[in-house]
């Protein structure tokens, strides 16, 4: 790779956090002087926290890069230092381009002042010069959509526009290198299409992006490549996909056995003690489409008197919170009896969904009566796949799912 | 451009300071946008406060200890001092709470942090512009005219500030690792108020302690600043030559200290 293609060269980057284990809380001045006339020549005890260490990586100009792995394994304090933030404890990193970054939506925005103010306000906290700020204001105005409010203080709009203006000021910054943080974690799906799509279009026009994100979706449908992350090291590097996969199937391992679910009801007669998905019969943290697959509940019966009682239970399904189809015993007029201890298995042969985040809901019923009831029992990711058998699939902005369908031809 | 740890002391890099120039108009014309935004309360107060205080000292150190004011009426003798002593004072203290209160853009946003104290020096100046209106309103009630020596004001107003300025950017850095330092702050203001020449004139300080009273860089620098405006007393120029080494010695150390200990700033705010 020659000097003039790459965008950012790291070389053996580590970046180290001191703590004192034994402070209950931050020194104070008066600690410090208080110390020193008690101890002077007593030296606190440090331990070294290692945020990220010895991390080498290459990026080209133009490329779009996801970093992903799990909280705390050291992509934010990565972007950190790429954006001169904290500096880096050893290592070099040499840049070849203006690096914006966007590491928080809305940053400096301030309440009491308008939209207009907070425009000019952020953009020039953002880098941006005010005869720039000014040549694109329009841009940003129709991007954002506030036309009316431009001068309300901030205080008085919706978190939705709020945030829209606040992306919107972000998204028209021109840099050579873009570094993103988990800004689409904020806002609603509709937000979040629009951001990915001006994401899209940055790559599109040759600019070398750098995304951190916990969305694969949005990982794999921007990025041509995608780093590793874990406990503070570059794990792995390589074509998205695989990438993704890794990550996904290192996840859903560490999961415990019995995941923690807030949103619940529970019920009397039966206890639901796992939501799994399972594809050629072993469980899976995704699913392709095409790929034939089961989501199986395990339950517990609390009641011994219950034994034999009808069971029933609904699956719904939700696509990116959107929902899809609900899955229940009822209307394949099915019945099963309630077993001590069992599962209740639902057999897709071919999974149709696309590129989204499935998230499950599960309903019980003995009888007549409402049991256990778990919101979001179960994520998983589903991908595109090749339902047709043919090799051949439209485009992953094309829907939300595959329907088997057949052609025929004939002269009127 | 290449990152890469830096250790001990760096340049002060006043290029890339130059290059964020905007960025320091904007933020110096939010502070004074919000603190104008706020009550009307807020807006007379930067005329009430020395008002009030010099009403106060005038009954305490004019009134009742009877103390020398240059022959000059001791509401406009203190008032004066006042107007000096503001400037200093909110200069000081607005810089040194600038990079704590900012905190989220110290954490999120590459600038050089130099800026957050530099941008709070316009709100102290514009506050400074109406509290001296109000002083030429007393000036003319009271038939005082102040002499050639007014062309020195500025040079006084610029020197004080800068004081405050230097030891501003030192304790903004130093604010960052101990907090507390924004409650002892205010207590040794206080106690530097009291040991400068605002609320009482230098003619009241005997003669044998007067070398030492001008140690202090401030009390060079009131005298000179009462001195342009109303025209009564004498300018010490070694004084006030005194008071500008100072100033410059202030302004590089605690220009450069303030970069040593930035490197730090993200990681403890």
């Amino acid at each position: 790779m020659s000097q003039s293609e790459t965008a950012i060269s790291i070389r053996g980057l580590s970046k180290a956090y001191t703590i004192d284990p034994g402070a209950l809380r931050r020194p104070t001045f008066r600690d410090v002087v208080g110390n020193r006339v008690k101890h002077p020549f007593a030296r606190t005890p440090t331990e070294t926290f290692w945020a990220l260490k010895d991390v080498s990586l290459d990026i080209s100009k133009g490329e779009v890069v996801g970093i992903i792995g799990r909280n705390g394994a050291g992509k934010s304090t990565l972007l950190k230092i790429l954006s001169r933030i904290t500096e880096p404890t050893c290592g070099r990193i040499e840049l070849f381009g203006r690096v914006g970054s966007l590491l928080e939506v809305g940053t400096g925005f301030h309440p009491e002042l308008t939209g207009r103010e907070n425009i000019f306000l952020n953009g020039a906290i953002l880098g941006m010069m005010r005869a720039e700020i000014r040549k694109q204001f329009d841009a940003i105005v129709d991007f954002a959509e506030i036309e009316q409010f431009l001068d309300t203080p901030v205080k008085r709009y919706s978190s939705g526009m709020y945030v829209r203006l606040a992306f919107a000021v972000a998204a028209h910054l021109e840099p050579e290198i873009l570094v993103v943080d988990e800004v689409l974690a904020v806002g609603d799906a509709e937000f979040q299409k629009k951001c990915l799509g001006k994401m899209g279009d940055v790559a599109k026009r040759g600019r070398t992006v750098l995304f951190v994100s916990h969305n694969m979706t949005a990982v794999s449908a921007l990025c041509d490549r995608a780093c590793l992350f874990a406990k503070g090291k570059l794990s792995q590097s390589g074509p998205t996909q695989a990438i993704v996969h890794q990550y996904l199937s290192r996840v859903s391992g560490a999961q415990d056995p019995a995941p923690m679910w807030t949103h619940r009801n529970r019920g009397r007669l039966i206890n639901v003690d796992s939501v799994r998905l399972l594809v050629s019969g072993r469980p899976s943290p995704l699913i392709r489409a095409g790929e034939s697959c089961s989501l199986r509940v395990g339950y517990r019966l609390l009641a011994p008197e219950a034994i034999g009682s009808p069971l029933s239970i609904s699956l719904m399904l939700y696509g990116d919170g959107q929902k899809l189809a609900n899955l229940w015993t009822n209307c394949l007029g099915q019945r099963f009896p309630c077993l001590p201890s069992g599962t209740l298995t639902c057999n897709i042969a071919k999974w149709p969904f696309r590129n989204q985040q499935i998230r499950v809901d599960v309903y019980t019923h003995v009888g007549a009566e409402a049991q256990d009831w778990i919101e979001e029992s179960l994520v998983f990711d589903s991908h595109d796949g090749d339902f047709y058998r043919t090799g051949v699939i439209t485009n992953p902005d094309q829907g939300l799912m595959f329907l088997d369908h057949n052609w025929s031809s004939d002269a009127v | 451009m290449v990152i890469e740890p830096r250790s001990g002391w760096s340049a002060l890099n006043l290029i890339e300071l130059w290059r964020y120039r905007d960025l320091l108009v904007t933020l110096a014309i939010r502070d004074v946008k919000l603190r104008y935004k706020q009550t009307a309360l807020g807006v007379i107060w930067v005329i009430l406060q020395p008002l009030l205080a010099a009403g106060i000292f005038t009954f305490v150190f004019g009134t009742v200890a009877k103390m020398p004011s240059e022959g000059l009426p001791y509401f406009v003798f203190s008032y004066a001092g006042l107007l000096a002593w503001n400037a200093f004072n909110s200069t000081l203290t607005k810089a040194s709470a600038s990079v704590v209160g900012n905190a989220q853009l110290v954490s999120k946003v590459f600038f050089p942090r130099l800026i957050l104290p530099l941008s709070t020096v316009l709100s102290t100046l514009i506050d400074f512009v109406v509290a001296l209106a109000l002083m030429v309103i007393l000036m003319v009630v009271y038939g005082i005219t102040p002499g050639w020596g007014v062309l020195l004001l500025p040079l006084s107003l610029v020197l004080l500030i800068a004081l405050a300025l230097g030891i501003g950017v030192y304790t903004s850095a130093l604010t960052v690792r101990y907090r507390d330092l924004q409650y002892v702050l205010p207590v040794l203001l206080q106690m530097l108020l009291y040991a400068s020449p605002v609320a009482y004139s230098v003619s009241a300080v005997p003669d044998r302690l007067r070398p030492l009273y001008f140690l202090n860089p401030i009390s060079g620098l009131l005298e000179a600043f009462r001195w342009s405006l109303l025209g009564r007393g004498q300018l010490d120029w070694t004084y006030v030559v005194y008071s500008a080494t100072w100033v410059v010695v202030v302004s590089f150390g605690g220009a450069f200290a303030f970069k040593k200990m930035e490197q730090k700033f993200a990681d403890l705010i």
